[in-house]
């Protein structure tokens, strides 16, 4: 083995400089970017909108120029009808996100694609159309919240227990999703059908 | 382990023992890992088994957690298995790490036992410090996590004082510095926001760049040196592999990280940069295949410890395919959007955590085992053989069933759910109801038994293992 000493492209001491300058290069640009990222998803910016964007409508629908679906913030639709500052939107958005922590959601259901197989994407829950007309939904899905076991769920039995959820905590946790459905995910989940928000009384009689 | 046949005429460093604590901790979460896979996976053929009082979301946070820490207390363990061997001189620290053993048992029970007890809280801070804190694979309440940066921060001052008073091997150099980053990384997993997007930005920080970076090196140094004991291979050439495998992972595994900012509201440039580094990811895994099956080649796979030896082949292969081929198949962007959050996802994490760590931790269990046995034979016809051959077989048909059965699922979740219904929650059903999801999940199951008899095999195994074995070990030559 002795040749093998001889080759510089061989030689420990090669390699270890290559390791050092080669993790400390790449952590240098993953700082760089981190940067530029975080100022990116701060609430409030392009990709990640403020709290109060629960006072508006928010869509999902298809983008030429970008060639997936983006969140579209529409007219003011506040929630529960009722319209909140920013400070209080914050408030009640971090009370949804902090029971979805306490009850951990994300070991059943995925958000932004991220946690368990066992129920749905959270992604853009408050889209989903299975919530049926977009007049009663943020009720239908509090009830749902304080008692999911009660509810026909699916074909194969799985049911989401009872968490203890509050009313309060059931209403915060609707804002959160609502804000969740705003963030600008790149197009994922590819393809969704968001429920019917147009103007008219019933999604059965927008359709002619 | 710790009770049985140690032989007094075999001296064991303090790292040494202290090590055999840390192991028999580690096996124990080994098998609770096991059980609780297996209640949340009979959850899926059987929605009401245990609903209302162990539900899937308990189980699957204590199947994960328990294998995070598992590996954790394996790591350690192997860690201060090899310390004063390789600084050359007694730990430093020696009091404080035993301290910190017991109280970081503790502190995993405790969890444990809040996990299971306790489950959820209000929704409020307090459930965050004292419960769960409900981030997945970090679930550990607050108070948990500033332990573990205290444990981990003690365990760091042992091996870095130890190193420094000793000598400074290019393993322990590069175990030390590891250690820095792994310790570091941790602290960007603490704090609360709102914010999702910013939430989950820093929580794969902690994931990421622990799994697919530092813990990939922390093996990296386990199966150098585990290479140079079991089959007296050169150091320089291990450590030089050392070397071009620290480069590898860190300059493929760091930007990598960029695989996982394609969804979370994170910028459009992560498709690039992520696609691309996390495209390379595989090539330090094949360096560390080339490596060994190099090695145990050339030695004639002539090894003083045969458990030990074939579980670095099976990490090297394991690592290679699981973290490897099964990361690569879904990790770019175009491929991603409909694998995401997908059983195919499960199948990959199945296959990498079990080929990348368990099988090197369950290497270092034999090389310890055989020291602490009295030191003795592990080559051919070693007494009772059958049971590590069996478990290693058993583990990994079990391993293969269930992570090809996710495979399937996750096809057919991802054509679908995803890539047919658009993701709605009728478009899940109608892809979690499908015979093909369904099969796939039957099968899982199956495979988690024949999984679970190899645990139960391998931990017999541990027991016993050259207990009436009377031959000494074989002496392999150094180079």
């Amino acid at each position: 083995m002795s040749e093998t000493q001889a080759l510089w492209w061989a030689s420990t001491s090669f390699w270890r400089k290559t390791a050092i300058w080669v993790t400390a290069g790449s952590f240098v640009v993953l700082i760089f970017l981190t940067f530029d990222t975080v100022k990116q998803i701060t609430a409030g910016g392009k990709r990640v909108p403020a709290y109060s964007v629960i006072n508006q409508r928010i869509d999902y629908k298809f983008d030429e120029k970008r060639n997936f679906q983006v969140p579209v913030i529409g007219p003011e639709e506040p929630l529960f009808g009722k319209k909140v500052t920013e400070a209080e939107a914050e408030a009640l958005v971090s009370h949804g996100k902090l029971t979805t922590q306490a009850k951990n959601c994300m070991d059943c259901h995925t958000l932004l694609g991220n946690g368990a197989y066992f129920a749905p994407d959270l992604t853009k829950a408050w889209l989903d159309p299975s919530w049926g007309a977009k007049e009663t939904r943020e009720q239908t899905m509090v009830e749902f919240l304080v008692h999911p076991e009660l509810a026909a769920h699916n074909p194969l039995g799985r049911r989401m227990p009872n968490l203890k959820i509050t009313e309060e905590e059931a209403r915060a946790t609707v804002a959160f999703l609502k804000w969740m459905s705003s963030i600008d995910t790149n197009g994922f989940p590819a393809n969704f059908k968001p429920i019917d928000q147009s103007n008219a009384p019933t999604p059965a009689a927008a359709q002619p | 382990m710790a009770a049985s046949g140690h032989s007094p005429a075999i001296t064991m460093n303090g790292g040494q023992k202290l090590a055999m604590k840390y192991f028999t901790v580690a096996i124990a979460l080994f098998g609770a890992q096991c059980l609780f896979g297996m209640l949340a996976g009979i959850q899926y053929l059987h929605p009401d088994f245990l609903f209302g009082i162990l539900d899937f979301s308990i189980n699957r946070m204590l199947h994960i957690n328990a294998m995070i820490v598992w590996l954790l207390f394996g790591f350690i363990g192997s860690v201060y298995w090899l310390l004063e061997d390789e600084a050359g001189v007694p730990i430093v620290g020696l009091p404080l790490a035993k301290l910190i053993f017991w109280v970081f048992t503790l502190a995993v029970v405790v969890v444990v036992l809040v996990f299971l007890l306790v489950q959820i809280g209000p929704g409020k801070q307090s459930t965050i410090w004292l419960i769960t804190e409900g981030r997945e694979y970090i679930e550990a309440p607050r108070w948990a996590d500033i332990g573990i940066v205290v444990c981990v921060l003690a365990f760091f001052y042992n091996v870095a004082a130890t190193f420094a008073r000793g000598r400074f091997t290019h393993i322990g150099g590069v175990l030390v510095m590891d250690l820095v980053a792994l310790a570091g990384i941790y602290l960007a997993g603490m704090f609360y926001t709102p914010n999702i997007s910013m939430d989950q930005h820093w929580w794969w920080w902690v994931i990421h760049l622990w799994v697919e970076a530092t813990w990939e090196v922390l093996v990296g140094c386990l199966m150098a040196y585990g290479l140079i004991k079991t089959m007296g291979v050169r150091r320089q050439i291990v450590e030089t592999w050392l070397y071009i495998e620290v480069a590898l992972m860190f300059g493929s595994g760091i930007l990598g990280l960029g695989h996982h900012y394609f969804w979370i509201g994170t910028p459009e440039y992560w498709f690039t940069i992520g696609g691309f580094f996390s495209a390379l990811e595989p090539i330090p895994l094949v360096a560390m295949v080339v490596h060994a099956v190099f090695d145990a080649g050339h030695h004639k796979l002539k090894s003083a410890n045969n458990p030990a030896l074939a579980w670095i082949i099976a990490q090297a292969f394991g690592n290679f395919f699981g973290a490897g081929v099964w990361g690569f198949m879904h990790t770019l962007p175009q491929i991603n959007l409909y694998t995401h959050g997908t059983q195919w996802t499960a199948s990959h994490g199945h296959l990498a955590f079990f080929g990348a760590y368990a099988t090197m931790v369950i290497a270092f269990l034999y090389i310890a085992l055989q020291k602490w046995r009295g030191n003795v034979w592990m080559g051919g016809n070693l007494v009772g053989a059958w049971k590590w051959k069996w478990a290693i077989f058993l583990l990994h048909a079990g391993m293969i069933t269930m992570v090809m059965a996710m495979l399937i699922s996750g096809y057919e979740q991802s054509q679908i759910e995803r890539a047919i219904e658009g993701s709605t929650w009728m478009g899940y059903f109608a892809a979690q109801g499908h015979r093909w999801f369904l099969q796939g999940m039957y099968w899982r199951q199956i495979g988690g038994w024949v999984f679970s008899a190899g645990f139960v095999l391998l931990a017999w195994d541990l027991l016993t293992i050259g207990k009436r074995e009377t031959r000494s070990a074989l002496q392999v030559p150094g180079e």
